[in-house]
This record gives C-alpha cells, sequence and structure tokens, in this order.
C-alpha cells in the first residue's frame, strides 16, 4: 500500500507537469482528468472514501466536460503561434516559485511536530461521519455553498447569453 | 496512515508549486484556469492529509466546500473566457488588458 501511494503520487505530479508544459489545450484537459483520477486514488489511500468519489464525480465528470466542451466550442489548438514570455519575466517567476517551495518545504521539515510518524488506520473518512459533521457542525456553510452556487448559476447564465442589439 | 503527513504535505506543496508556475508562464487563458484547479486539489489534498491525521472529520468537510467553490468559479470563469473571444476573438491574457467592455 505505501508503494501504491508513491507510485500514484509520481504519476500525479507527472500528469500535473504535463498538464502545464502541454502546448495543445485539448492534450492539457486529459491529462488533467488522469491528474483528478490519481489524486481520488490518493484520497482512497488516505481513507477519505467521500472525498475519492466527489473529486471523481464532481472534478473528473463536471468541471472536465465543462472545460473540453469550452475548448471544442473555442477551437482553442492552436496556442503555438502565441507569443513566448520575456526572459526576465520567466526568471522572476522561477525565482517566486523557488522560494516559496524553499520556505515551506523548510516549514515543513523542521516543524516541530511529530509530522513524520506514520499513524494507526481509523474510521474517520466513513460518508456517516462526514454526513453528520455536515449537517449539524457546519449546516450553516452548507446553506451558504447552496447559496453560492446559485449565485453562480445565474451570473453564468447571464454571461453566456448573447446581448441582443 | 500508510504514509508520514509529512509526505502528503510535501505532495501537495509540489502540486501547488506546478499550478502556480502554470499560471506564471502560461498565456492561455485555459491553461491558467486548470492550473488553478491544480492548486485547489493540492490544498484539497493537503486537507485530506491533516484530516486524518488529527482523526477529525472537519478538514474533509472543508474539502467539500472548497469542491463547491470550484464549481461555481469554473462555470463562471468559463462563462467570462467564452465572452472575452466572442468579443476579442483571443484568449491570450496579455492582449486582454481592457476593463471596460
Amino acid at each position: 500500500m505505501t508503494f501504491l501511494f508513491y507510485f500514484v503520487a509520481c504519476l500525479t505530479i507527472i500528469s500535473a507537469l504535463f498538464v502545464v508544459l502541454n502546448r495543445n489545450p485539448v492534450y492539457s484537459a486529459v491529462m488533467l482528468v488522469l491528474c483528478f483520477f490519481s489524486i481520488a486514488t490518493l484520497y482512497l489511500l488516505l481513507e477519505a472514501y467521500f472525498v475519492a468519489v466527489l473529486e471523481i464525480i464532481i472534478y473528473a465528470g463536471a468541471i472536465m466536460v465543462l472545460f473540453l466542451f469550452v475548448i471544442m466550442l473555442l477551437d482553442l489548438g492552436r496556442e503555438a503561434a502565441l507569443p513566448k514570455l520575456k526572459k526576465l519575466d520567466k526568471a522572476l517567476s522561477l525565482f517566486l516559485v523557488v522560494i516559496i517551495f524553499l520556505g515551506i518545504l523548510t516549514l515543513t521539515i523542521w516543524s516541530g511536530g511529530d509530522l513524520h510518524q506514520t499513524l494507526n488506520p481509523s474510521s474517520v473518512g466513513d460518508i456517516k461521519a462526514v454526513g453528520k459533521a455536515l449537517f449539524t457542525d457546519y449546516l450553516l456553510p452548507f446553506e451558504v455553498a447552496s447559496l453560492l452556487l446559485l449565485v453562480a448559476l445565474i451570473g453564468t447564465v447571464y454571461l453566456a447569453k448573447r446581448r441582443v442589439k | 496512515m500508510i504514509v508520514p503527513v509529512e509526505h502528503v504535505v510535501i505532495l501537495s506543496l509540489l502540486l501547488f508549486l506546478i499550478g502556480i508556475m502554470g499560471v506564471l508562464f502560461r498565456r492561455n487563458a485555459i491553461i491558467i484556469f486548470m492550473s488553478i484547479e491544480l492548486m485547489l486539489n493540492a490544498v484539497n489534498l493537503c486537507l485530506v492529509g491533516f484530516s486524518r491525521y488529527h482523526q477529525s472529520v472537519d478538514g474533509q468537510v472543508f474539502v467539500f466546500l472548497v469542491m463547491t467553490l470550484a464549481a461555481a468559479e469554473v462555470s463562471v470563469g468559463l462563462a467570462i473566457i467564452v465572452a472575452l473571444y466572442r468579443n476579442r476573438q483571443t484568449i491570450n491574457i496579455d492582449e486582454i488588458n481592457l476593463m471596460r467592455g
């Protein structure tokens, strides 16, 4: 199981890199689906079964279909003709990324807690516990989330509507 | 847990940095949106790891809320991209530098 975790972790990183580095947005979208599936596998290995199912239904199902639909609709498969970044911008961006990486890595490795211990199995991730927390302690955020979805729905319909002149 | 939570955090850090690199290096608005999704997923992974570490279900509830937010954000963002493409015939974000319609 431990080996499986590291294998899927490598798969996640590689597919994420392909998402960013690929010139063709369609390939990027397909690689992103692979990335979401491997992240769902990681959730399974971390015993978060509800989140794993949600990841596949929402991300790999709904969001990626939306992405692919827009890519096909707009015919975006020709980004290679676009101009590249300036050298200075690239260097500054890389510098920022390296600084963040080293900072968080240092914080993680040198933190005082027992983050490097492996823990006993538990039954935290089962759907019953998540549902109970969602409908008791987190009832208000849950309702606000539904309101947020309603607002997003109205905003999307308004934005996507063709203006009548 | 089968691995130390430290490794989950480092994996999530790497995913987040790949997302940042996508936002900074790419000029295609769709790819930038995908990178934002990658970053949200990295944070979700970290939340699940720590939820497991603390034996508490709160982290998974947060992940649920983040996924709701991601769905709303993607629908509105892609609608904006479609509207932009309809008006400007490009999604290169360097050429989109005006806020008026």
